[in-house]
């Protein structure tokens, strides 16, 4: 390998064959960048139906409370309690790493929700600005409920759909007007939908700091929201939420005195079938660029074959003049291959620099709906550019090796 | 049987034996071929196409194996080879001259002549001086850097002769040297060849032109793979015709 006269000689053929070369070359580097091209699509792909269905893939989270159906110190069963602020800053604050978005909920059910002449019968959630992301609410005008909304208690409300239809006749906009939630005058600042259902846009959402001071609520709440953070996988996914859910059931048995066998005073939700669909898609995903890429690859080594074998015909008479002046079989095949091997390195690098390149100013500026930023795995991309390599390598032994073992007479004759 | 008993043997063959395996027949071309070589001499090998001259020279060169019969080559027996130290005879022992030239088309002439010292594991400054000196000795030396297709065919079949005198082996061996030559060059090549014999080289030629075989010293004539005649000739100097 370190033998500078193979190596001027290597040089001198590659330099006086240029075309060869060139073409060897190009298919190796050709084929290393549509890989990486192709690795990146898949993996621009990922993201974006990542992106797309990211609303499916936290875990989301929900917990009320029920009466109590076990008697624990002195306490009798059927005793009702409630959860408070307090509560949700605890599990804010315990659980920080796991929690995607988080909200309380104070429920008011069936108020009466006026504007002008117009007035209704609606349910009025109390909420954090976190909850929009949980109920994948999105916004048709206007804003969602922020912390400062939260903060100063602001009598302010984000309508559902469904509510401004029924509020607001001829296409008035609502933004800015004030509708009255129980005669208590409220501005609006959003319309929002939910792909949920008509249900869930039969309902306005305020607050939660002031639903409780202004329905007369005090510190107590109704349910708590959460999501956690998306996992590489859906065992990641099911174990944290386990976790999460036996750290909140723990924690308020023990804060509101219920018996730890007492399985009916905490209720909890959650949505792990709907997570199980979106990680097995993006498995789907990721098992189809696999395959792909695999193919690729494989279509490559051919390729590389293909090549090497061209090129030992090619020589064949050239191998035989060689031999016939003295050379070793093995200086044949060491020729051969140390000329492959250096060819297909330096045309694999050049075709992964140019494709990395390419993905690097493309990738950015790429946003669809189901491609987003697509970018390759550097380790992934290298370990591709050696596997060819070694199937070039590999590829011309068998030919180079045949050839340097036929009798020189007939590699003479080869015309 | 002509010997000049100062001289050493270089090239002893006896009962040689070659066949051709051509499917399910086979065709016998060398039938026990018996005759020595004094190191020296110039012989020329003649007989009609078919005859089995170049079978006996790549045998003699080791391009190609006998089926039987004893080979030795300045004392060496040559049988049984593996291919590690038949490439190293072939190296150091023969030069081999073809009518085709053989030239590596991509190499320039200085390299192609070069190119047997490469595979004796020579640097490339001493191998480069060692092959201008040949190519000079064929009156090449303003030629070096030409590449194959730009020389004539008398030039090639010159920078060939230079590349087999360059790892100064013991032998060197012609098949037809001047077959794709017009007689002109066909002479200069010669003139070329009775230099190096001059000089003490031991030369083989395989060839079918009368006027070519009597400018050696000895001619051997082949037919149906049995020499059937063998001896010296009075040697005519190529420059005479010129
Ligand atoms: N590789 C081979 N396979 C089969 N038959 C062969 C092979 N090489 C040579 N022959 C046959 O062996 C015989 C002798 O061939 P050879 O080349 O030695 O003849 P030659 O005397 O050199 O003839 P020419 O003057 O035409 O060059 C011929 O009949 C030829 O067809
Ligand atoms: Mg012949």
């Amino acid at each position: 390998m370190f033998n500078i006269e193979r190596w001027q000689e290597i040089f001198e053929t590659i330099r006086k064959n240029k075309l060869r070369t060139f073409l060897t070359g190009l298919s190796v580097a050709s084929g290393i960048f549509i890989l990486v091209i192709l690795l990146g699509v898949g993996q621009g792909m990922q993201n974006g139906i990542a992106e797309e269905f990211e609303g499916d893939a936290s875990n989301s989270i929900w917990v009320w409370t029920r009466p109590t159906s076990v008697e624990y110190k002195g306490m009798n069963p059927g005793r009702f309690f409630s959860m408070t602020n307090e509560d949700f800053d605890f599990i804010h604050k315990t659980n920080e790493d796991v929690i995607e978005y988080e909200s309380s909920r104070v429920r008011i059910w069936n108020a009466t929700i006026s504007y002008k002449k117009e007035s209704g019968s609606y349910r009025i959630e109390g909420v954090f600005p976190g909850f929009q992301f949980i109920e994948n609410q999105s916004m048709v005008s206007g804003r969602f409920i922020n912390q400062n909304d939260i903060d100063e208690k602001g009598k302010i409300v984000t309508l559902g759909r469904k509510v401004k239809e029924a509020l607001f006749k001829n296409g008035e906009d609502p933004i800015g007007k004030y509708v009255k939630l129980n005669d208590i005058p409220f501005k609006v600042v959003g319309v929002y939908t939910d792909k949920g259902g008509e249900r869930e846009e039969e309902q306005v959402s305020i607050p939660s700091t002031t639903a409780q001071q202004v329905f007369n609520r005090g510190q107590n709440i109704n349910n708590l929201s959460y999501t956690l953070k998306p996992e590489k996988d859906f065992e990641t996914a099911v174990a944290k939420s386990e976790e999460f859910v036996a750290s909140i059931t723990r924690y308020l048995k023990n804060k509101h005195v219920i018996a730890p066998t007492d399985d009916r005073a905490i209720g909890i939700g959650n949505s792990l079938e709907q997570a199980k669909r979106f990680y097995s898609l993006i498995f789907m995903i990721k098992a189809f660029f696999w395959w792909v890429g695999v193919c690729t690859i494989i279509a490559g080594v051919v390729g590389v074959s293909n090549i090497m074998l061209i090129i030992v015909k090619e020589r064949t008479k050239e191998i035989g003049i060689r031999k016939a002046i003295g050379a070793l079989p093995s200086s044949i095949i060491g020729m051969i291959l140390h000329e492959a091997i250096f060819v297909t390195a330096i045309a694999g690098f050049t075709g992964l620099i140019f494709g990395l390149i390419l993905l690097e100013i493309v990738g950015p500026m790429v946003k669809t709906d189901f491609i987003s930023n697509p970018s390759v795995n550097f380790n992934i991309a290298i370990t591709t550019v050696f596997i060819l390599i070694i199937a070039g390598a590999l590829a011309g032994f068998f030919p180079a090796w045949r050839a340097a073992k036929i009798k020189p007479i007939v590699a003479l004759r080869d015309e | 049987m002509p010997h000049n008993l100062n001289l050493s043997i270089m090239i002893e063959i006896k009962d040689l034996h070659k066949s051709y395996q051509m499917g399910s027949n086979s065709l016998h071309v060398l039938k026990g071929i018996n005759f020595n070589v004094n190191e020296g001499e110039l012989v020329s090998i003649m007989g009609s196409s078919g005859s089995g001259k170049s079978t006996l020279l790549n045998i003699l060169g080791m391009l190609d194996e006998a089926d039987s019969g004893s080979y030795f080559l300045d004392n060496i027996p040559i049988k049984n080879l593996n291919e590690k130290i038949a490439a190293r005879y072939r190296n150091k022992f023969l030069g081999f001259i073809f009518q085709s030239f053989n030239l590596i088309n991509y190499k320039n002439a200085l390299d192609n002549v070069a190119m047997p010292l490469y595979y004796q594991g020579i640097k490339r400054k001493e191998r480069t001086d060692k092959a201008l000196h040949y190519l000079e000795k064929v009156g090449l030396a303003d030629w070096a850097t030409h590449l194959p297709n730009e020389l004539s065919g008398g030039q090639k079949q010159r920078v060939a002769i230079a590349r087999a005198l360059a790892s100064e082996p013991k032998v060197l061996l012609a098949d037809e040297p001047t077959g794709a030559l017009d007689t002109k060059t066909s002479y200069e090549v010669m003139d070329l060849i009775q230099g190096i014999n001059d000089e003490g080289k031991t030369i083989l030629i395989v060839t079918h032109e009368e006027d070519i075989a009597h400018m050696t010293k000895r001619i051997v004539n082949l037919k149906d793979g049995l020499i059937i005649d063998d001896g010296i000739v009075e040697q005519v100097r190529a420059n005479s015709y010129v």
